[in-house]
């Protein structure tokens, strides 16, 4: 029995019909083909799938695809605005805050949530919000100056 | 030439694609008619199998086909064979049991893992649930875990072909007589019996392999996440499956982190391309993270005894080792070089050492294979080293500075004085150990911090400092030495430039890029060797259609190796180029001179640019009698010897005396990877390294239980550094340049890695040394608050 869900991802509406067990990470994934969205783990530890629902961030692997039905969805594909990227993406190449890139997405999917809700945050901040997300590749000081690096650029952004 | 890229900053140009979620990584494609795998694993450690009944499997709708190892062995496939070959003590080849693609009836078992049947259906999740309809029929014997264990009369047998489980014994170093002779009259001797716990790699994108065969063609295409694509088709092609290599393409597209664990020609690789050809259709196979756990190759796993001798002044006389490493179930790639070659070799360190033996002995387990983890038998090499040089200071009453200042092998360049000849068959290139630790004992403020460490001591908050220098080896290899010490391959690389028509660059490096930036290195490279823009370079990698050859990318060679490789090219490059442009400028060859994308007629201002040589390289009208049209150059690098990286790396601890819990407060870390051609990379590289030393000394590490099941097999369970876990890093280096390969460069990949884990151990123990707890000689790792509480209160 297939469910029929509408969601609008990065802008854009879907109507797809869907498995009930069907997890939202795999609909982006599989169905969307949006596989910027990643899954590292399969206990909702890693952040790899982190994407922001309805303007929240949330770890795509604990949600079904059928909870997202009338929700707005945001994944990396859709946050740069264009051509211009998004001051943290800005922020992760500017200071190397990546490496194989498979924890980026969802790294930055988390930071963009965290600078929403504390726009200048110290960096023991930063740490504490990044740490439901795994990076094994940058001990997560490249990522700390990365989150920075964007948190001045916003703010700047904000009161210029 | 002036350097334009080399040196600098570049930001990487890899990068866009990562931060735009566009990265494209194994499971990121679907192929027309692609079907999905599904693989039953062991639920036991060790288990006849008796029956396998897959009729139901079979019959449900979507399964497309189930596989048995019965299948398999029907095909006469043998399995998955070792990449080196050691020999016991006595001369006899290593115990070699294959590893099957699956496990057949009446076969046994040998992990928790191991692969028993493969469902192939039309979705992940049929194949899924399907695979819950097949039925097998399991015989529980007891197993064993522990490498020490293991060898003891009665253990429980790994496989029949390997009597208490030994898979072979080794040695090296001096006459152990000699050397049990010079502990014997040492005036102090420092014993440490301690565990370097087994790791588990852990890249954040699991495994994943999609096989595609094309009937009408027959070709087979492996897309698999590697680090090292070419190696993975040999082995395949000619060891396991039997299949033409010149009909078979792997690649290995984007990778998300390898770490060592995917170097390796892993069973499934053969499985997906086996099945593809049974079913004529792609199979694609994703790891979930709890099968990674119990598949991915594991690393380290030592249980050793240590003794250092010491005379009256505190020089070390003698070094003796005895240790037991565990190979897990199976023989992984490079598991047999790992504890033996990486590791031995190093005992050395960097000290004037006179006398060492090590006596190892590595068994066979009922766990999932041991292989090459970031470091590779060279962190358990360091961590055993600086261990003993923290501790005989600690005993002997010696400062931790002094005594490594004592014993260091004197500064040697390779150019104006030799290598470094050591009793463990290494001759090391250059090194100046002396100067990185005198770096990081000033940076750390080493007389504020025994103050601030004292009046720590009289609070409920200890302070501790830990050292530890390294030396390592990497670059592998020269093809010659390590075919000598048992390696079935050789270990070149592979650099191809190519430049078109109009003078754009394209560069095909047998290195594989998983992380480590070599679209934007090896690009810094060619374009000031060329003296062309950055933009006008690309680096194609991980496409055995593409590269001509290559041997992948671990024991942080791809710079020294793969990046020597395409020096040499270049270097045929503009050799070419000049006889074109003597023709164009009507001058001699000897009278150019190549710099900044010119060739210039010396002391004329005659010149012609690089870009209309390469023009004229492809339309040859007015062209040198005799030369070849095209500027297009391959180049085999083989390196003439190991590089030897070293460095001081500083741990400082706060130790909280009522709960035992560990606060890493600083982590200074002085690295010596010879020239780097990017610092914000190479800075990039020591961080990574530094965060999985650390969570080794912290937090890390695999714990089976003595059914030889892993109780912390998942993200939960298994504790690897959050950001929280860790400090700012606190960094410099120094460049003491290889003086064998043409960039002088030796190898930042796993620096940070090797030299960590025992900075911080010993902060934990000089934190509680201070507080009174001086008889605590060692805490097993990972350094957990009970561990700590425990060693404090008992």
């Amino acid at each position: 029995m297939e469910i029929k869900i509408s969601v609008n991802v990065n802008g854009k509406d879907y109507v797809r019909e869907v498995e009930p067990r069907t997890l939202l990470v795999h609909f982006l994934r599989d169905t969307l083909r949006l596989t910027g969205t990643h899954i590292g783990c399969d206990t909702s530890s890693c952040g790899a799938c982190t994407i922001h629902v309805d303007g929240v961030a949330v770890k795509s692997c604990t949600m079904l695809a059928v909870q997202a039905d009338g929700c707005t969805v945001t994944t990396i594909e859709g946050l740069a605005q264009g051509a211009e990227l998004h001051p943290l993406q800005e922020g992760f190449k500017e200071c190397h805050g990546l490496q194989c890139g498979f924890c980026t997405p969802g790294m930055i999917m988390t930071a963009a949530d965290l600078l929403a809700k504390n726009p200048s945050p110290s960096e023991s901040e930063i740490r504490h919000g990044l740490e439901g997300n795994f990076c094994r590749c940058t001990g997560y000081h490249n990522i700390v100056k990365a989150v920075q690096y964007a948190a001045e650029k916003m703010s700047n952004e904000v009161s210029a | 030439m002036s350097n334009k890229y080399i040196g600098k900053a570049v930001k990487r140009v890899e990068d866009k694609r990562f931060i735009t979620g566009k990265g494209k990584y194994t499971d990121d494609m679907i192929l027309p008619g692609q079907t999905y795998a599904y693989i039953i694993r062991s639920p036991y450690a060790h288990a006849k199998v008796n029956s396998i009944d897959i009729s139901h499997a079979l019959s449900a709708e979507g399964v497309v086909a189930v596989f048995t190892g019965d299948d398999i062995a029907q095909s006469g496939i043998n399995g998955v064979p070792a990449g080196w070959q050691v020999n016991f003590k006595n001369g006899d080849i290593m115990k070699e049991p294959p590893h099957p693609l699956l496990v057949g009836t009446g076969s046994t078992v040998k992990h928790v893992g191991d692969a028993v049947a493969v469902v192939i259906a039309e979705s992940k999740e049929i194949a899924a649930d399907a695979a819950e309809m097949v039925e097998i029929d399991y015989e529980v014997f007891d197993a064993v875990v522990n490498p020490a264990d293991a060898v003891k009369e009665g253990a429980p047998l790994v496989h029949e072909a390997a009597p208490n489980n030994i898979a072979f014994d080794w040695e090296i170093g001096n006459p152990k007589a000699e050397v049990d002779e010079a502990i014997a009259n040492s005036h102090h001797v420092t014993s440490l019996e301690f565990v370097n716990q087994r790791m588990i790699p852990n890249p954040i994108e699991p495994r994943s392999a999609i096989g595609l065969y094309e009937p009408s063609t027959d070709r087979y295409t492996l897309y698999t996440s590697t680090q090292n694509p070419h190696l993975i088709r040999l082995l395949m092609c000619a060891f396991v499956l039997g299949i033409p290599e010149h009909k078979v393409r792997v690649v290995g597209p984007d990778v998300g982190g390898g770490f060592g664990s995917k170097i390796f020609h892993y069973t499934e690789e053969a499985l997906v391309t086996w099945c593809s050809k049974q079913i004529e259709r792609p199979v694609k196979w994703t790891s979930e993270r709890s099968e990674a756990f119990i598949t991915d190759a594991h690393g380290r796993d030592h249980v050793t005894h240590a003794e250092m001798g010491f005379d009256k002044e505190g020089n070390v006389t003698a070094l003796r080792i005895k240790t037991f490493a565990n190979l897990g179930a199976y023989l992984s790639t490079f598991a047999p070089a790992v504890p033996t070659y990486l590791h031995g070799t190093l005992l050395q360190g960097l000290y004037t050492t006179p006398k060492i033996h090590l006596d190892m002995t590595c068994a066979f387990t009922h766990t999932n294979a041991v292989d090459a983890y970031r470091g590779a038998g060279r962190p358990e090499a360091t961590y055993l080293l600086e261990r003993l040089m923290d501790l005989a200071a600690h005993e002997m009453g010696i400062d931790p500075v002094e005594l490594r200042m004592k014993n260091f092998i004197p500064p040697f360049d390779g150019v104006n004085q030799p290598g470094y000849q050591t009793q463990v068959a290494l001759q090391y290139d250059s090194g100046n150990y002396q100067e990185v630790l005198k770096r990081g004992v000033a940076m750390l403020g080493y007389e504020e911090f025994r103050k601030a460490q004292a009046e720590a001591a009289q609070s409920n908050k200890l302070l501790g400092v830990g050292f530890s220098t390294y030396v390592e080896a990497c670059g592998i290899a020269p093809s010659a030495v390590v075919g000598a010490l048992g390696a079935r391959a050789g270990l070149y690389e592979v650099g191809q430039v190519r430049v078109q028509p109009t003078g754009k660059v394209s560069v095909y490096t047998g290195a594989h890029s998983h992380g480590q930036g070599h679209e934007t290195t090896f690009a810094q490279v060619v374009a000031d060797k060329l003296g062309i823009p950055l933009e006008d370079v690309e680096i194609h990698h991980g496409d055995t259609e593409t590269v001509a050859f290559g041997m992948g990318t671990y024991g942080s060679r791809s710079l020294a190796v793969g990046g020597s490789a395409i020096v040499k090219s270049l270097e045929k490059i503009i050799e070419k180029g000049a006889k074109i442009a003597a023709h164009k400028l009507e001058a001699n060859v000897d009278d150019l001179t190549f710099a900044d994308g010119k060739y210039t007629v010396n002391g004329t201002d005659k010149s012609v640019a690089f870009g209309d040589i390469a023009l004229t390289a492809y339309i040859p009208h007015n062209y040198p009698a005799g030369l070849e049209p095209g500027l297009d150059f391959s180049s085999f690098y083989d390196p003439a010897n190991f590089t030897y990286p070293f460095g001081c790396h500083i741990a400082v601890v706060e130790v909280d005396k009522e709960t035992g819990k560990v606060s890493l407060k600083r982590f200074i870390a002085v690295d010596d990877v010879g020239n780097v051609i990017n610092p914000m990379i190479v800075d990039g590289q020591i961080h990574g390294g530094l965060a999985q030393g650390i969570g080794q000394a912290l937090l890390e590490g695999a714990i089976f239980d003595e059914n030889g099941q892993l109780i912390n097999g998942s993200y939960m369970d298994y504790c690897m550094p959050r950001a929280d876990d860790l400090p700012m890093f606190e960094l410099d280096r120094t460049e003491t340049p290889c003086p064998h390969n043409p960039l002088g460069v030796k190898g930042a990949g796993e620096a940070g890695c090797i030299g960590s884990t025992p900075a911080v151990v010993n902060a934990v123990l000089d934190a509680l040394w201070s507080g009174g707890f001086g008889h605590v000689k060692d805490i097993l790792m990972p350094t957990t608050p009970e561990r700590v509480w425990r060693a404090m209160n008992s």
